[in-house]
């Protein structure tokens, strides 16, 4: 799949946005003032970011208000609808801890879960593709979510933030590992793509020039670097900012860097998150 | 309307020969032609280093080695496939794609399409592409401008792809009908679905090659005698004794 | 849950429809155009029409992008820079016809045959031709030459019809089809159609051919034969049929010359033996004594011996008897195993024999004889370039077309069905005529059928009268001319120089000519004194091909659909067995541009230079435009370039010119079919029905029928000057060469042996490009805008080759690296590539970077003109050494593996535009 950045960044910055507003939503991390304004605004600042950084991915922004419509069955339309509604949830918490007003934290706590709620619905959205096997696994929404709490702890300065990343460094390797097998699992082959039997290879696909099928489904150049992507992602994500946030003795300074090296490795695993990913189309032209 | 349709009345679709598809790429162009008057397929770059247009319909050729026998070729045409579990229609959050339910064809309609491309991504057939220059996906209509359209003579009221494909190795009608011309030809040609594991229930249906390379039997061809033997004068007398 | 939209199920289609013909290809099929607010806005096939029956191929559906290409030209262009410069200046059209008559005029008044008019993609020959012979220069022909004259005078000089388009499988009847190296032919749609009809029934499709894309693909079976060899499979299958004693003796004994005696000795020998009225004739079995071979109730006697000359069958069946046609014996040369040669005999047998088939249709023969039935052999074959464009290709379709009739399939229900004017033999065809004196017409057509070495277009020194050298010694049945040496030779001085060439439609300077890179360079080489060795070069094109830049004067033309076209039973029409037919095309849009179409162009420049049949007695031109031409051309009494609608628009055939006709055609949707009745539909060479009917309809001036010719005299004839008989004799250089290749029994040789070069190179037409025009198209050069060398299994692994590798690929005629691709349902001698998808850079209104220009490539740079010098310093041409026919295919190259590369070689430097470069938009 390509690895539009749009979509990257979309779906790392909100997910970290999302993660840290559940932090605060739940009241993890005791702020007030000032200081409650810049986190909870931090918060706020990475998911609208992300999710403005999704309407560019649209074709015909236009119509981006009928995306609210298709609840029921789509989860891009329920994505839409919890992101804010989580949003809009959260604002009278975040104006209460920075005002001091003192509202009752089970309000934060429904804005929590449903800011969790927002990122699994994300991740739905990939995961419901059957046409891509890779991420049409219980493991996705799994990434997903430990991406989005482990971003989240990290930026909430929180100590069990160690804990995430060494989880999540766990968490990618086995996931990795069982999504390179997901597509031959998954079964579909040239011989289903085409009902032919034998073995079967591509003479002419069709057309020499490109399409959008091409250019949104079938990216093959990133591959080739992907085991080289995924060691330095690996070590971007987890150990370095855990020896960082060691190191630093769990000071701020040693969460913001932490934070800026997880959020790097993020990006990369998300970009290998898309261009690893083979859609079933690539049958059709003998490149997955 | 998102939602699938809990049946259709009539299950339109294609029919598709693979037996008989020689690969022209007839059927290509005769969809881009009718579909990109008014409607528009956009083309970019049309006379520049790296063409790309949007087109619902493209034939692929593959080379299929048997367990025995010499390599073949199989010409491949490609586009919507209507099916009736489309997850095209379900991921789709603004409603555009929809099934209809009278008659099956899934179509988007582009007044309410943002252009997401999620559906393109769950359509496991590569029948949807994102058009440039309108920002809206596109995808075969089976030609649902034509096969009603009373401005049409009758005869002319099958998608562009059919009528104008040279070899008639495309077929269209209704498979909810098993004494129409798609659901014989299914049955007696042994029509199957692509990728049928991942659950879209396709309504089209693509007919196999026939077994190929078969050898004759060579005795019908026994020499009338041993021309070594009884020379050239002999099998002359024998031909010529035949009339 | 939202509600579905409401759609407009009934959309307006357009503002109004308007049916012409196609011309995206000479396959001409008839169109709907759909015009709104003036301008085209979708094209669709016409039901109505014969050819197509409302299909149309991938290129007709996308003539819209055609007809708006932005490489169309624009107005006439004068070269005012150096030759291949392309610096132009745009001039008026009166500029143009002045210019063009100044240089003509004088050659006409002097020497004509310094004049030249050759055509390509040429659909109005009857036209070109008339008008080349009104100004009298011998040196005019179409594209035929190296295109497929093997085919239709193989065909015409045995069963008096061809392959190519001139006739068809019965699609309705036959049972089993042999198609031998076919991947398109000018009949696209028709053989589409065909082909499903036969898929429909569930007949059998049998594809020889090197490589298995297409119509191969689909096949039921497929032999993969090694280029080259299909003379040598199809006489083996002959031996196995003749040895089984599967023929047809009746349909051999009726209707073809195989009862006829062969003379057997003395300065005649090898002729047909006459009687003293000079009639060949038969021996009647009745009788035991001569009779006529046209005899009521005759009954000829394959076996006769008379006076010691024996019947052509004889001949034939000694000859194909022989042990060296067996299955074994060619099986290695062909590449099939001989299992398979017997396995394809046996069917061939079984369905013809074992599975014919009766038509209810009482039908009369030439001689009288009455017939309660039509009886078939449900058996076809069709052929086309690949047995044609090889040096051998002439005995070659021979060959297949005794197949045919030792099968009894040709004009019979299921068999090969000929489409009038088709059949008519040699007798019927003209001879050639050359003789050109300064200010006076020619006396008959240039193109035609020699009989015998009297014939040959030589002059009393002996010296070829034509540029081209077609019928000479060299190739004595050149029945098309040969296109592909006007150059070299106009370049050589040889046999003379010219001094102005007008081409048409014909991209000489690339695709359309072999050793591109060498004639780009003779177009523009100089003389010590500084002038262009060829001197002036006019050219018609519609389009900024790459010919354009080498021009001295640009007449453009209009497009398919701006214009007026006669597609003629004069020429080649579009007749079906069933009826002939012809049709035309007119203007469905007005041009937007300063252009005029060609032959419009052509009858203005022959009424400037005063040609008689264009002028009136005050000198006035005599036809206004084309348009006036097509409906008041008298060719012969009654007979115009149109069959249909004729004097008072009832006459068919013949009659008085109608100025209504072009309306009446419109109105027909572009089109007109003659019927031809029941009982003439089948055996027309001998059907007395048919004959008549051909008669009434102007195809014939008297009935004509005719044996097939297995035996042929005309090539005897030759091959006789060979060993030294006759009036008439060759050069001593070429009398093995005529006494091998003139053999009046179909022989096989190998074309070109070229042991350092081992792998055979082909080119095949894809059915989405025509020739170079295609890429211009904007929906068509995204199906294919670059093209691969396939390379076969062996090949592939030998050299370690990998996906997105170049190879060298070399000849002896040069080198170029590019793209590859393997393909294992390949022969595996064989490579070969798409034609013409290759582009020069900066034509055809393309980025200089398009595909097309950088990894796009010919094969034509690897293929000489001429073969490698024999030992005796003399180079023949690359040509069928009997008609001249180019050998395309007889290229032989070997392979190198140089890795992954992003441009192909040789890149030559951009021509300057003609045309801006197209836009963003279409
Ligand atoms: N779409 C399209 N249609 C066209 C044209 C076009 O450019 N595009 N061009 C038109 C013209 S000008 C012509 S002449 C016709 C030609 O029509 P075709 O005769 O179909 O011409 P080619 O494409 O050259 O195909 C030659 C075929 O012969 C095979 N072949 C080569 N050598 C041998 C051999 O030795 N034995 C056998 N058995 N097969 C062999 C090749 O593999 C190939 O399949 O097509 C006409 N129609
Ligand atoms: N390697 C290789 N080379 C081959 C062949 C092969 O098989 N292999 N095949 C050969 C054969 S069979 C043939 S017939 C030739 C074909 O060779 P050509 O007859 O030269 O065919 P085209 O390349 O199509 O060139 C025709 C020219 O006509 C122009 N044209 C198109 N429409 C119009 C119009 O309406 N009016 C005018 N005035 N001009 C127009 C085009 O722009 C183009 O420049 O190629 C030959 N070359
Ligand atoms: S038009 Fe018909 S034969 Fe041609 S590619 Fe399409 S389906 Fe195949
Ligand atoms: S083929 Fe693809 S686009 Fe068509 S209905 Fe099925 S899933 Fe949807
Ligand atoms: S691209 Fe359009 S039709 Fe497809 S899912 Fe998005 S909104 Fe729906
Ligand atoms: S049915 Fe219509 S829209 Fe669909 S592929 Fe055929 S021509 Fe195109
Ligand atoms: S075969 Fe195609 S390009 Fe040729 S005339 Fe017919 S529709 Fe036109
Ligand atoms: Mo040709």
């Amino acid at each position: 799949m390509h690895p539009a950045p749009s979509v990257i960044l979309f779906s790392v910055f909100s997910g970290m946005g999302f993660g840290l507003l559940a932090f605060l939503g739940f009241g993890f991390v005791q702020a007030a003032g000032w200081i409650a304004f810049l986190w909870w605004g931090l918060g706020y600042g990475l998911a609208v970011i992300g999710l403005l950084a999704a309407s560019f991915h649209l074709g015909n922004p236009k119509n981006a208000l009928k995306a609210f419509s298709q609840w029921r069955t789509s989860w891009l339309s329920r994505e839409a609808w919890a992101s804010v509604a989580t949003l809009l949830l959260l604002a009278p918490m975040a104006l209460s801890d920075w005002l001091g007003l003192g509202l009752w934290r089970g309000f934060g706590c429904l804005g929590a879960v449903l800011a969790l709620v927002t990122v699994f619905t994300t991740a739905m959205i990939y995961t419901q593709i059957k046409a891509v096997p890779r991420w049409h696994h219980w493991s996705t929404p799994l990434v997903f979510l430990a991406f989005a709490l482990t971003g989240g702890a990290v930026l909430a300065g929180l100590a069990v933030a160690q804990v995430l990343l060494a989880g999540l460094v766990a968490l990618l390797l086995l996931v990795w590992r069982i999504g390179d097998g997901q597509f031959a699992r998954a079964g579909q082959s040239m011989n289903t793509a085409t009902g032919l039997q034998g073995e079967i290879s591509v003479f002419e696909r069709g057309h020499t020039a490109g399409n959008y099928l091409l250019r949104e489904m079938i990216y093959v150049v990133g591959r080739k670097h992907a085991a080289k992507l995924r060691g330095l992602s690996l070590v971007l994500v987890g150990p370095l900012p855990a020896l960082v946030l060691a190191l630093s003795g769990l000071a701020v300074w040693g969460f913001a860097v932490a934070a800026l090296l997880h959020l790097i490795g993020a990006l990369m695993v998300r970009w290998l998150f898309f261009a690893q990913a083979e859609h079933v189309v690539g049958l059709y032209y003998g490149a997955r | 309307m998102t939602a699938l349709p809990q049946t259709t009345a009539k299950k339109l679709g294609l029919v598709i020969d693979l037996d008989t598809c020689v690969g022209c790429q007839a059927c290509v162009t005769a969809c881009k032609g009718w579909n990109d008057q008014g409607a528009g397929l956009s083309d970019q770059q049309p006379y520049g280093a790296d063409p790309s247009g949007t087109f619902l319909n493209r034939v692929h050729s593959f080379e299929v080695q048997p367990p025995e026998g010499e390599a073949q070729i199989v010409n491949f045409p490609r586009s919507c496939l209507h099916c009736e579990d489309a997850p095209c229609v379900t991921v789709c959050p603004t409603g555009a794609s929809y099934k209809r339910a009278e008659d099956g064809i899934v179509l988007v309609n582009e007044d309410a399409c943002i252009g997401c491309g999620l559906c393109a991504w769950a359509c496991p057939y590569g029948a949807r592409e994102l058009d440039q220059a309108a920002g809206v996906m596109k995808k075969c209509t089976l030609c649902v401008d034509r096969i009603y359209n009373e401005n049409l003579p009758e005869e002319d009221r099958e998608p562009a792809c059919v009528r104008g494909c040279p070899t008639g190795a495309r077929h269209f009608g209704d498979f909810a009908d098993p004494d129409s011309k798609v659901s014989k030809l299914t049955a007696a040609r042994e029509g199957y679905a692509l990728m049928p594991d991942l659950g879209t229930k396709p309504v089209n249906r693509y007919l196999p090659p026939r077994k190929k390379d078969l050898r004759h039997e060579a005795s019908v061809l026994a020499p009338l005698l041993d021309i070594q033997a009884s020379g050239f004068a002999g099998w002359l007398d024998r031909v010529l004794g035949k009339i | 849950m939202t509600t579905q939209p409401k759609i407009n199920l009934s959309p307006k289609v357009s503002d109004e429809v308007r049916r012409t013909t196609c011309y995206m290809c000479a396959c001409r099929c008839g169109i709907n155009v759909h015009l709104k607010s003036g301008s085209v806005s979708y094209i669709e096939g016409n039901r109505d029409h014969p050819v197509n029956k409302g299909v149309l191929c991938a290129k007709g559906a996308s003539g819209i992008m055609q007809v708006k290409a932005p490489s169309r030209l624009r107005a006439p262009l004068r070269r005012v820079g150096p030759r291949g410069s392309g610096a132009f200046e745009e001039i008026s059209w009166d500029e143009a016809l002045a210019l063009a008559v100044s240089w003509m005029k004088p050659l006409r008044e002097t020497a004509p045959e310094k004049f030249a008019f050759f055509t390509g993609r040429d659909q109005s020959q009857s036209l070109t031709g008339w008008w080349a012979q009104a100004f009298g220069t011998p040196n005019y022909a179409a594209h035929g030459g190296f295109c497929s004259v093997n085919m239709a005078a193989g065909g015409i000089y045995t069963i008096g019809g061809a392959f190519w388009e001139f006739g068809q499988p019965d699609w309705e009847r036959t049972k089993m089809f042999v198609l031998f190296g076919v991947a398109e032919d000018h009949d696209s749609n028709p053989i589409k159609i065909g082909l499903g009809k036969l898929k429909e029934r569930g007949a059998k499709v049998v594809g020889i051919n090197p490589i298995r894309t297409g119509y191969n693909a689909v096949a039921d079976d497929w032999y993969g034969i090694t280029p080259g060899t299909d003379g040598l499979l199809i006489l083996s299958l002959i031996h196995c049929l003749l040895q089984a004693g599967k023929i047809d003796l009746d349909y051999l004994a009726q209707f073809t010359n195989a009862p006829l005696l062969v003379i057997e000795d003395g300065p005649e020998k090898g002729l047909i033996l006459k009687n003293a009225e000079s009639q060949p004739f038969v021996i009647d079995k009745r009788t035991g004594a001569p009779a006529p071979w046209d005899g009521l109730g005759v009954q000829p006697d394959l076996g006769a011996v008379y006076q010691g000359h024996r019947t052509v069958f004889q001949h034939m069946a000694e000859r194909y008897l022989l042990p060296e046609y067996a299955p074994e014996a060619v099986a290695e040369r062909c590449g099939i195993p001989a299992a398979r040669i017997r396995s394809l005999a046996a069917e061939l047998a079984d369905v013809a024999f074992n599975q014919a088939i009766e038509i209810d249709q009482p039908w009369t023969d030439f001689r009288g004889n009455a017939h309660a039935t039509m009886t078939g052999r449900p058996v076809s074959f069709h052929a086309m370039r690949g047995i044609s464009a090889h040096a051998n290709g002439f005995q070659t379709a021979r060959a297949l077309h005794l197949l045919q009739i030792v099968l009894g399939t040709v004009e019979v229900p299921g068999g090969y069905r000929l489409k009038p004017p088709y059949p008519k033999p040699v007798e019927a065809h003209p001879t050639p005529h050359f003789t050109s004196a300064p200010g006076k017409p020619l006396s008959g057509p240039h193109l035609g059928y020699v009989r015998g070495p009297e014939n040959l277009a030589l002059l009393p020194d002996g010296s070829p009268a034509r540029i081209d050298k077609a019928f000479t010694w060299e190739n004595p049945l050149s029945a098309h001319g040969l296109m592909h040496m006007l150059i070299p030779n106009a370049h050589a001085g040889d046999p003379y120089k010219i001094d102005t060439l007008l081409l048409y439609m014909a991209n000489m300077a690339w695709n359309s000519s072999m050793n591109s890179a060498a004639v780009m360079k003779m177009l523009t080489d100089k003389t010590e004194d500084g002038d262009y060795v060829i001197p002036r070069i006019i050219y018609s094109d519609a389009y900024a091909s790459e010919m354009v830049a080498y021009a001295d004067l640009i007449l453009p033309d209009t497009t398919y659909l701006e214009r007026h076209d006669c597609i003629s039973l004069l020429d080649r029409p579009i007749s079906e067995p069933d009826a002939a037919g012809d049709s035309i095309r007119w203007p469905v849009v007005e041009p937007d541009r300063d252009v005029r179409p060609f032959q419009s162009v052509l009858l203005d420049l022959g009424a400037r230079l005063g040609l008689a049949p264009m002028v009136k007695e005050d000198g006035s031109p005599k036809f206004k435009d084309y348009a006036d031409y097509i409906v008041n051309h008298i060719r012969r009494p009654g007979v115009g370039p149109l069959i249909g609608f004729r004097g008072d628009g009832s006459a068919e055939g013949r009659g008085d010119a109608n100025p209504e006709q072009i309306n009446r055609y419109i109105e027909n949707g572009g089109f007109y079919q003659a019927h031809i009745p029941p009982e003439a539909s089948f055996y027309k060479p001998w059907n007395a029905r048919y004959q008549d009917w051909a008669v009434e309809t102007s195809l014939y001036e008297t009935p004509q029928p005719y044996l097939f010719t297995i035996w042929s005299e005309p090539l005897r004839r030759f091959q006789m000057a060979g060993e030294g008989l006759g009036a008439h004799q060759p050069p001593d250089h070429l009398r093995a060469g005529l006494m091998q290749t003139m053999d009046p029994l179909p022989i096989w040789y190998e074309p070109a042996p070229e042991p350092d070069y081992p792998l055979h190179a082909l080119t095949q037409r894809p059915m989405d490009m025509y020739h170079s025009w295609g890429s211009q198209n904007a929906w068509l050069r995204q199906i294919r805008g670059m093209n691969y060398l396939y390379l076969p299994t062996k090949v592939w692994q030998s050299n370690g080759f990998q996906a997105g590798d170049y190879a060298r690929v070399s000849s002896r005629n040069g080198t170029i690296v590019v793209p590859v691709a393997h393909m294992a349902a390949l022969n595996e001698h064989t490579v070969w590539t798409w034609n013409a998808i290759g582009k020069r850079k900066g034509a055809w209104a393309l980025d200089e970077d398009a595909p097309e220009a950088t990894e796009g490539f010919l094969l034509n740079h690897l293929i000489s003109e001429l073969l490698p010098d024999q030992g005796d310093g003399r180079r023949r041409s690359n040509s069928d050494p009997v008609t001249g026919q180019a050998a395309w295919f007889d290229l032989k190259v070997k392979i190198e593996r140089v890795g992954p590369r992003d441009e192909a070689e040789p890149a030559f430097g951009a021509i300057p535009r003609a045309v801006p470069q197209g836009g963003d938009r279409l």
